[in-house]
């Protein structure tokens, strides 16, 4: 027995020297895919500037890191030093005040302000004003379209952009001519006329008060052309990220996503490879300019070693080389606005018939209004979309729609 | 409770007396404290993650907290959460959508599963275990594995049974009236095995001799099954309802793979326990979604009651009283 005593004491000994020989530091990174790719990616960079600073990458499926980062929060244990966070989330994590404010010291972000689009630090600041997380990358919104189908229907991307009804039309005449949807969903049109025209300083669901918008004028709008457009029969009625949505881009069904940029990144990986060449980018309709989606990264409060993950933060978001390598490589399209003005940017997109939709996309970036997030957006989304579907499928009234979203997002946001 | 263990100790033998007293204390204390030890697992595993999470839950049901902010920021609102809830339009929606699972998924289960499983136990001999085993593979099968094969089958544009089927394609997963149908065939799918084996077993411990008496009365199958094996599988039944009245309560897997939280018809197959999910997670307010949770188990609570009222006369009196 003491023998093995001993053996253990010096198992323990001979870790604690090994441990104090290298000194290197272990940060943590917890993130889900496709993100963790491109900080994978990175990592060799990472190792040869930081040789005494080892990153270790968890990454689990989107809506499993979101949970784990949630209870983590809850229960301050168990936290990465680095968090990624999606933009789906961003509003709900930057509002519970868990994270370092990275515009105080001894963080800088105040001298980053410049470096990114004025849009994206507005959804990573919450209401007291703290810079919770920084961009990893962004998704400037365009509608993509089949332009082999269009063509064949006798359109031109100009009578999808010019305005909802053109748009609506070009869509009847499509589905007459080759059957195809111009919409995957009429909930898409919804999503983009509620971002366009706000008045600064206003969040989609939430003025600066807080008070809930969701029976002015702008969401009857909205509603009315979604609905306007799913009577014309040009949407396909599925949802994003189902089987029908995906087979409907492989067999030519959905001839049109208004997505962010990087949708076109997933078709060619995966969504529909064999239609490659044939989709094309445009401004999104009525001359809107709004962002889909992105991700961030953040330093929970309880983080171990902040410094190291600070450092690893600014490498992943701020380094033009890193930022660039995303975008070769995954499509990432970067937030970092000096690796927006790089040549690669401008390259002829094969897959989008050879279009240079980078210099659309870095246009549109700079033109998003930097609109404020809210923790209860996600809530609210979730609150007007069940209403609009009501409205779809019921032939619910419009203003009794907005008005029973209004009561449950008062409700819910009572605190 | 402790008596075994004391009577445990006393009949322990003495130590001899010529072994070193110290040994013999320790040996004795070990014998003492091994019961406990090999209970132990038992009691550490269901305290972390049985009793603490439900004694937890009640603290926090009486607490505002949005979870992503620590545990530091959690602070004391009495019941205040459970009118909160009860006064929220989509908890009473789930409530309903809920009990209409309930009903149409429950009671085609028993209906079936009834006379499928006397008519395996009468004509079934050698192939029985196979048969049971087949109805039985649902039940066992992974969450995943079912998300992906229903929805492949189910799906509006490319799915099997839409391509069996005459006329215009159903939205079986995108329409709030299909979407529901096919939740509840689901889970009716899924839970129709774990009736069957109940029922059989059931059936396996009522006498042949009373099926002889009663075909020597001239009863037919069906008076077979109505007159004899239905009246004594009362117990059985009760039981078998019983837990899927519960299991149905607390149905949240199928209709949380099967639509994805983004559809429009999220909320039309929004049972409580998904409420709840979303409560705590999408919309971080963990207080209020333990609250949630706490109502439904009274609600469980009542209608499991109700149900031994109703129905375990004979079955579970002595649980009805």
């Amino acid at each position: 027995m003491s023998s093995l005593l001993r053996a253990f004491l010096l198992a323990a000994a001979a870790l604690c020297a090994m441990g104090a020989s290298r000194a290197t530091t272990t940060i943590t990174l917890a993130t889900f895919p496709d993100l963790d790719r491109a900080a994978r990616a990175a990592l060799p960079r990472w190792h040869a500037a930081h040789p005494d600073v080892d990153v270790k990458i968890v990454s689990l499926q989107y809506a499993d890191h979101h949970d784990r980062m949630t209870t983590d929060l809850a229960t301050g244990s168990g936290l990465p030093d680095v968090m990624a966070i999606d933009f789906k989330f961003i509003g709900k994590f930057t509002g519970s005040g868990g994270f370092e404010d990275l515009y105080k010291p001894p963080y800088d972000a105040a001298g980053l302000r410049a470096a990114f689009p004025a849009y994206t630090l507005a959804q990573a600041t919450n209401a007291k004003g703290e810079l919770s997380a920084l961009p990893a990358d962004i998704g400037p919104g365009t509608l993509l379209y089949r332009a082999d189908l269009l063509a064949k229907a006798g359109l031109t991307e100009a009578d999808l952009t010019r305005d909802w009804p053109t748009f609506i039309a070009a869509g009847v005449k499509l589905k007459a001519a080759t059957g195809a949807c111009l919409l995957a969903s009429s909930n898409d049109v919804v999503d983009i006329v509620l971002r366009s025209n706000l008045p600064p300083g206003e969040g989609i669901y939430f003025d600066r008060a807080g008070k809930v918008l969701v029976d002015d004028a702008r969401f009857v709008r909205a509603f009315e052309l979604g609905r306007a457009a799913h009577r014309a029969g040009i949407d396909a009625g599925t949802t994003m990220w189902t089987n029908e949505w995906v087979a409907g881009f492989r067999s030519g069904r959905i001839a049109g996503q208004m997505m962010g940029s990087w949708l076109a990144g997933h078709l060619k990986n995966w969504l529909a490879p064999d239609t490659a060449g044939k989709w094309r980018s445009a401004p999104l309709p009525g001359g809107v300019y709004a962002s889909y989606g992105g991700s961030f990264y953040a330093i929970p409060r309880r983080a171990r070693h902040k410094a190291e993950a600070w450092a690893f933060i600014q490498f992943l978001t701020a380094d033009r080389q890193t930022q660039l390598d995303a975008l070769r490589q995954f499509g990432n399209f970067p937030s970092l606005l000096s690796a927006q003005q790089d040549p690669v940017v401008a390259e002829p997109i094969a897959f989008l018939g050879g279009q240079a939709a980078g210099v659309l996309w870095r246009d549109t970036a700079g033109k998003v209004p930097a609109i404020p997030v809210d923790k209860y957006d996600a809530m609210a989304t979730d609150a007007v979309r069940a209403e609009y579907q009501n409205v779809i499928a019921d032939g619910k009234d419009i203003h009794a729609a907005l008005a029973d979203a209004k009561t449950l997002i008062e409700h819910r946001a009572r605190r | 409770m402790t008596s075994p263990l004391t009577s445990e100790s006393a009949v322990a033998p003495p130590a001899p007396a010529h072994a070193s007293a110290s040994r013999a204390a320790w040996r004795r204390r070990a014998r003492k404290l091994a019961p406990y030890a090999f209970i132990a697992p038992f009691f550490v595993l269901f305290g972390v993650f049985g009793l603490f999470p439900l004694l937890f839950s009640i603290w926090l049901s009486l607490h505002q907290w949005d979870a992503a902010s620590g545990l530091a920021a959690m602070h004391w609102v009495g019941l205040e959460n459970y009118g909160y809830a009860i006064t929220d339009p989509w908890f009473s929606k789930s409530l309903l959508n809920t009990l209409w699972f309930a009903v149409a998924s429950g009671v085609p289960q028993h209906l079936v599963a009834l006379p499928l499983a006397f008519l395996i136990h009468m004509t079934l001999k050698r192939s029985r275990n196979f048969v049971v085993g087949a109805y039985f593979v649902p039940y066992v099968t992974s969450s995943v594995a079912i998300a992906l094969i229903f929805t492949t089958l189910f799906s509006k544009d490319y799915g099997v049974i839409n391509a069996m089927l005459p006329g215009p394609p159903i939205d079986w997963l995108g329409d709030k009236f299909w979407a529901r149908i096919t939740i509840a065939f689901v889970v009716f799918w899924r839970y129709l095995g774990w009736n069957v084996v109940l029922y059989l077993s059931a059936l396996q411990v009522i006498s042949g001799d009373l099926y002889e008496a009663a075909t020597l009365d001239g009863a037919s199958r069906w008076q077979q099954f109505r007159y004899v094996a239905l009246p004594l599988l009362k117990p059985m039944m009760f039981f078998a309802i019983t837990l899927t009245l519960i299991g149905n309560l607390q149905l949240f897997e199928e209709p949380f793979i099967l639509i994805p939280p983004d559809s429009g018809v999220a909320t039309s197959v929004m049972t409580t326990a998904t409420f709840m999910y979303r409560m705590a997670f999408s919309d971080g307010d963990f207080g209020t979604a333990s609250a949630v949770s706490w109502l439904l188990f009274f609600i469980i609570a009542a209608l499991t009651w109700g149900n031994a009222r109703l129905f375990g006369k004979e079955g579970a009196s002595d649980v009805a009283r």
